[in-house]
């Protein structure tokens, strides 16, 4: 095992999950449907947070962990080299160009689909307002008709937009409910496929029925 | 059988507590042998968990008197995160609820240190002033009332009232009572624990007459009287080794701890049935959340350790 996989599995058994489980507490249904494939394969969630990545990291098992990756915004992770090299390596982002200044700004998460890696992505693109659903964003549905036969893992998340809102800096502690679904296969069209996720989103929140937050 | 004289009482009292756990976990094998469906699966869990918080609660309690207070800081602290998280709330109650969490170390610093003048009016008084000040700064006055008033009372039960179980500790060995505070808190931890379980077993066994319907379908005439009787008889035979109670005054603490365990056990029900949420969390497979397992314990603890204090200390 590499030290570079070694300190990831520190990272995040030893400090991130820790946290995660004590300071905020983590309520997941269906944690077996993350765990059924071994092929490449996309996780999309709603995204609240900067946390919402490192927990939907810490729920994958420690063998399994060097292999999942989440999609991030290169402006933000790799402000210097140290924190570029640190968010790369241990923390497993893909970093992507998001002020469009590459021509294919998704070239980078097709590249990890290819080296077999499963890839998180936020359909949502940022963080929006807390404990709101934004419009999905396309890019999902590209990655799903490059690679028709890559399977999605819907993911829906709630409590972490209270716990650490965009543009807070303090944390208050809220549990935060998971709720994982079925996984989907590419329908063949990139707006159906949309439709679907944005279907299978809304159900799963549902069965959380999430508490009022205005 | 036990010669409980020359050992130590609290050990002693733990080691009966193992010896039924034992008991229970040999019977619930037997249970899941003979049908082995999910039927049994909760049950199963349940006696598993059981362990871990037996075995958990015994090291927290025996170890030292800071690691007891410390324990008992981080499980107001899980009660109230639970509650926090599954009560409705305003994005403008946030910054209030980092102050509500505050209250917690400063509060369980007035157990350690036994500071009780402190520790009883902190909350009550103070918190309970300066909480709706802090709220009303965010300046959002639609839904203030409520907000103030869903988390002063979950501050008064997550906080305040579980505090009193740790405070118990403060209470002093005397030549005839060797167990002293650690004793008061075991008899407390036992019985109120104890009679959650006699309740649901005899509402199993003999549960026909419904007390509460509306609010909580299971619980039953007979559930309530054979656990209220259950833990009279527990009170009688733990109060010697355990407690300075003399016999009619632990006749009184079981009856208290019987019925205020009921009552506490309802108002959680009346609480959940009220947000539409079947437990309060997930952290103790088999019983739901921290909530659901001492909601109880909260309610009882203030009314034991105030009568304990008035009539003996």
């Amino acid at each position: 095992m590499g030290l570079v996989r070694l300190l990831r599995i520190i990272f995040y058994a030893l400090i991130v999950r820790p946290f995660l489980i004590f300071v905020l507490g983590l309520n997941v249904r269906n944690l077996e449907k993350l765990y059924v494939s071994d092929s490449a394969r996309l996780i999309a969630a709603n995204h609240n947070s900067h946390l919402d990545a490192l927990v939907i990291m810490s729920l994958f098992k420690i063998s399994q962990i060097h292999q999942v990756k989440f999609v991030a915004a290169k402006d933000y992770f790799c402000r210097t080299p140290f924190l570029e090299w640190f968010s790369i390596n241990i923390i497993g982002i893909i970093p992507i160009d998001r002020n469009g200044a590459t021509k294919d700004p998704l070239g980078p998460v097709q590249n990890a689909i290819k080296e077999g890696y499963t890839v998180v992505i936020f359909p949502e693109g940022s963080r929006g307002k807390p404990e709101k659903r934004e419009n999905l964003k396309f890019g999902v549905a590209k990655l799903m008709e490059c690679n028709p036969e890559m399977k999605l893992t819907p993911v829906f998340m709630h409590g972490l937009g209270k716990s650490l809102p965009r543009g807070e800096a303090l944390l208050v502690p809220f549990i935060c409910y998971i709720n994982i679904g079925d996984e989907m296969i590419w329908s063949g069209n990139k707006k159906t496929f949309m439709e679907q996720l944005e279907i299978r989103f809304d159900d799963l929140e549902k069965e959380i029925s999430p508490k009022d937050w205005k | 059988m036990f010669n409980l004289e020359n050992t130590d009482p609290v050990l002693g009292s733990i080691g009966i507590i193992f010896t039924l756990l034992i008991i229970a976990t040999i019977i619930v094998g037997i249970m899941r042998f003979k049908d082995n469906s999910d039927s049994f699966k909760e049950l199963s869990d349940r006696v598993k968990s059981w362990w871990f918080m037996i075995v958990i609660f015994s090291v927290a309690i025996m170890t030292s008197p800071i690691i007891s207070v410390v324990f008992f800081s981080i499980l107001s602290f899980l009660a109230f995160k639970e509650y926090v998280s599954i009560i409705p709330l305003r994005q403008a109650d946030r910054p209030v609820l980092f102050w509500a969490y505050l209250t917690i170390p400063i509060q369980f610093v007035f157990v350690g240190t036994g500071a009780y003048g402190l520790f009883i009016v902190f909350i009550p008084v103070w918190v309970f002033f300066l909480l709706p000040f802090r709220t009303l700064i965010a300046g959002n006055t639609d839904g203030f009332l409520k907000s103030v008033a869903t988390i002063s009372w979950g501050l008064m039960i997550t906080v305040f009232a579980i505090s009193h179980t740790a405070m118990l500790m403060h209470f002093p060995t005397t030549e005839t009572h060797l167990a002293g505070g650690v004793g008061l808190i075991m008899f407390l931890a036992i019985l109120n624990q104890g009679n959650d379980v006699a309740q649901y077993v005899w509402g199993k066994l003999f549960g026909k007459n419904p007390i509460l319907p509306k609010v909580s379908p299971k619980k039953t005439w007979e559930g309530l009287i054979g656990g209220l009787v259950t833990t009279v008889f527990g009170a009688v035979l733990l109060a010697p080794i355990l407690t300075p109670f003399d016999l009619s005054f632990s006749l009184l603490a079981g009856i208290l701890i019987g019925a205020a365990g009921f009552i506490g056990d309802v108002t959680f029900s009346a609480l959940k049935r009220d947000l539409k949420i079947k437990d309060a969390g997930s952290f103790i497979p088999g019983h739901g959340g921290i909530l659901d397992r001492i909601d109880s314990l909260a309610l009882t603890a203030p009314l034991f350790f105030h009568m304990t204090r008035y009539f003996y200390y």
